[in-house]
């Protein structure tokens, strides 16, 4: 096993809130792993940390062996870590095909290849095999405002994943889906990231999905990470059971299965 | 998939068409032709911004600067049009990259009025500067065209045909540089920039070089017109209500096309000219009425007059929707 991602004593603070504090994490190649815990518990913070939306009060991250603390996204996304958010990001106003198009151009072009038509067949063609990969084939010219809520979340994944990372984070890939949709999705998303071998990190609110897809548990609370074990364990462990699984019920009950919202925060 | 694009084909029309036509035009016609193509160079570029999601109520700045620019070098024994309006281009292009990395920070109002205030501080050091005619401003002696110098009526017939040239070279790059990634990340950058960001480019840098575009061809527009009025002083070139004309005609043109922006200068000069003459007291009413109607009528410009007789050219169609969202 590989390491690709090394995580040692993160902490963020908003004035006097901690939002993230001892977060040490070391990721393997081709893992799968589901980050649980209640809102609030710090699950974005920590991926806006390492994908470089937000910058660290303290610690250190390394990628493929490179300190990437204090990297702008771009930079990150260039160096081959990738992100899905909460509240899909995508351009709002464009067809589904020409989100990706887009998505396929800013990737494929750098230097003077920037000024060369955005748009060419082969191009098209890959965003067209892209498309197919994700199921979302049937929305192609469908201007993305409109899409119901699981294609849009599947096109914001699906835009993540054109420079295919070496590392995904996914935010609640399956917030907002009802639960019979949610493991359509998730098989969707996830047998298209094997092809490409793809390291995931994903949070999720819902256990039967974290159960079914992820080998390996991070389970936050209160900014920090309260267990890192394989799924099995972790499910099992008391501390998540008290203070995630337990919350997670009590949440899911009273909140109707909608994921967590995040005050139009990423 | 190989077809004819139809903006470079109508511009290429109403190249040729007014090519021929300056040598019949009447000198009014053709002044008010020049101005046209000025202004609507300098609309090119709130086009190019307007597109990335951007307003700026001060490109008087840059217009004013190139006009200055030129019209200064006249002052010191240059006279070559093309040297000219080459370098006020560039001097209007060069401040804009410099302050580009103060407005690239900057979006929707406070971009709009930064741009303002760098346009007020021009006005300012100019009004200030006794060497350059304070609020007079000062002639701009006849250019020369690479050793031709002509006299009398052909002075505005040779200016017409070289404004003619380089506006058309202008316009139909603009309108190639949109298909590129580069040009198309207009759209991507006005309608998320995180998640530009997030596909690894920096949108601030999109805009930095949409922003140097914009100037350049302000600083043309510019230093066309200092050539075509022969003249340049503060309060026609730099003072912040030019900066509002340039925001006017692009609204009376709309973004749906680069040619569009020549015929809404146009559509304003002839409003102006027209109301100046025929009610003095009130032509900043009916200008403004012009607007209004513009605004509830054909809120995408003049240009969707067109696009409602022809569906065409969808790629470049961005439909802006003017209006508050409906709930
Ligand atoms: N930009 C911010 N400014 C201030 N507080 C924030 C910000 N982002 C997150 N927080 C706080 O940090 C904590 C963790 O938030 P977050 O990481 O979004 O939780 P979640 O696990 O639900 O994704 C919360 O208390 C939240 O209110
Ligand atoms: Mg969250």
């Amino acid at each position: 096993m590989t390491a690709v991602l090394e995580v040692r004593d993160l902490q963020k603070n908003f004035g006097a809130v901690i939002a993230a504090k001892d977060i040490n994490v070391t990721v393997n190649e081709h893992e799968i792993i589901g980050i649980i815990g209640a809102n609030g518990a710090g699950k974005t913070t920590f991926v806006n940390m390492v994908t470089g939306y937000l910058k660290p009060t303290s610690g250190q991250i390394e990628f493929a062996g490179r300190n990437i603390m204090g990297l702008p996204p771009r930079t990150i996304t260039n160096l081959g870590i990738s992100r899905s958010f909460q509240v899909p990001q995508v351009f709002a106003s464009e067809t589904v095909f020409d989100n990706l198009m887009m998505a396929y151009a800013i990737t494929e072009a750098s230097g003077l290849e920037l000024l060369s038509p955005l748009y060419n067949d082969e191009r098209a063609a890959r965003v067209d095999s892209h498309l197919a990969r994700y199921q979302i084939a049937e929305y192609r010219n469908a201007t993305s405002s409109t899409l119901p809520q699981g294609v849009r979340k599947l096109l914001d994944i699906a835009m993540a994943a054109v420079s295919k990372p070496t590392i995904l984070m996914l935010d609640e890939p399956t917030s907002g889906i009802s639960v019979e949709e949610k493991f359509d999705l998730m098989d969707t998303i996830m047998e298209a990231l094997r092809q490409d071998q793809t390291t995931v990190l994903f949070i999720e609110h819902d256990m039967e999905i974290v159960e079914r897809y992820v080998s390996r548990v991070l389970a936050f609370y209160q900014g920090r990470i309260i267990c890192d074990a394989p799924v099995a364990e972790a499910l099992l462990d008391p501390g998540v059971r008290e203070f995630v699984i337990g919350e997670e019920y009590h949440r899911t009950r009273t909140a109707n299965g909608n994921g967590g919202d995040n005050g139009g925060q990423l | 998939m190989r077809y004819m694009d139809k903006t470079i084909v109508g511009l290429s029309i109403a190249f040729v068409v007014l090519f021929c036509a300056d040598f019949f035009m009447a000198e009014w016609v053709r002044f008010i032709g020049l101005q046209s193509l000025a202004r609507g160079a300098v609309a090119l570029g709130l086009l190019v911004l307007w597109r990335t999601g951007l307003v700026s109520f001060g490109h008087a700045l840059y217009f004013g600067f190139g006009a200055y620019a030129a019209a200064m070098l006249t002052l010191i024994g240059y006279h070559d049009a093309f040297f000219l309006v080459f370098a006020g281009t560039l001097a209007a292009g060069v401040l804009a990259y410099l302050l580009g990395f103060l407005l690239r920070r900057y979006r929707a109002i406070f971009f709009a009025l930064l741009n303002m205030a760098f346009s007020m501080i021009l006005y300012g050091v100019i009004v200030k500067t006794e060497e350059l005619g304070s609020t007079d401003g000062f002639s701009v002696l006849t250019p020369t065209f690479l050793g031709y110098a002509p006299k009398g009526e052909a002075v505005q017939t040779t200016l017409f045909i070289f404004t003619l040239v380089f506006t058309y070279i202008i316009t139909v790059g603009v309108h190639l540089y949109m298909k590129t990634t580069l040009g198309g990340m207009s759209m991507a950058v006005r309608e998320n920039e995180i998640r530009v960001e997030y596909l690894g480019y920096s949108a601030e840098k999109v805009i930095h070089v949409k922003y140097v575009f914009s100037g350049l061809v302000a600083g043309f527009g510019g230093a066309i017109m200092a050539l075509a009025i022969g003249q340049v002083d503060p309060d026609s070139m730099a003072n912040w209500t030019v900066s509002g004309e340039f925001v006017f005609i692009t609204i009376l043109s709309g973004i749906g096309n680069v040619g569009a922006t020549y015929i809404g200068a146009l559509v304003f000069e002839l409003i102006r000219t027209y109301a100046f003459e025929y009610a003095p007291l009130f032509w900043q009413f009916i200008l403004g009425g012009s607007l209004l109607a513009i605004i509830m009528f054909l809120p995408d410009g003049i240009w969707s007059l067109f696009g409602r007789l022809r569906r065409s050219d969808s790629s470049e169609s961005s439909s802006s929707s003017n209006k508050a969202p409906s709930p």
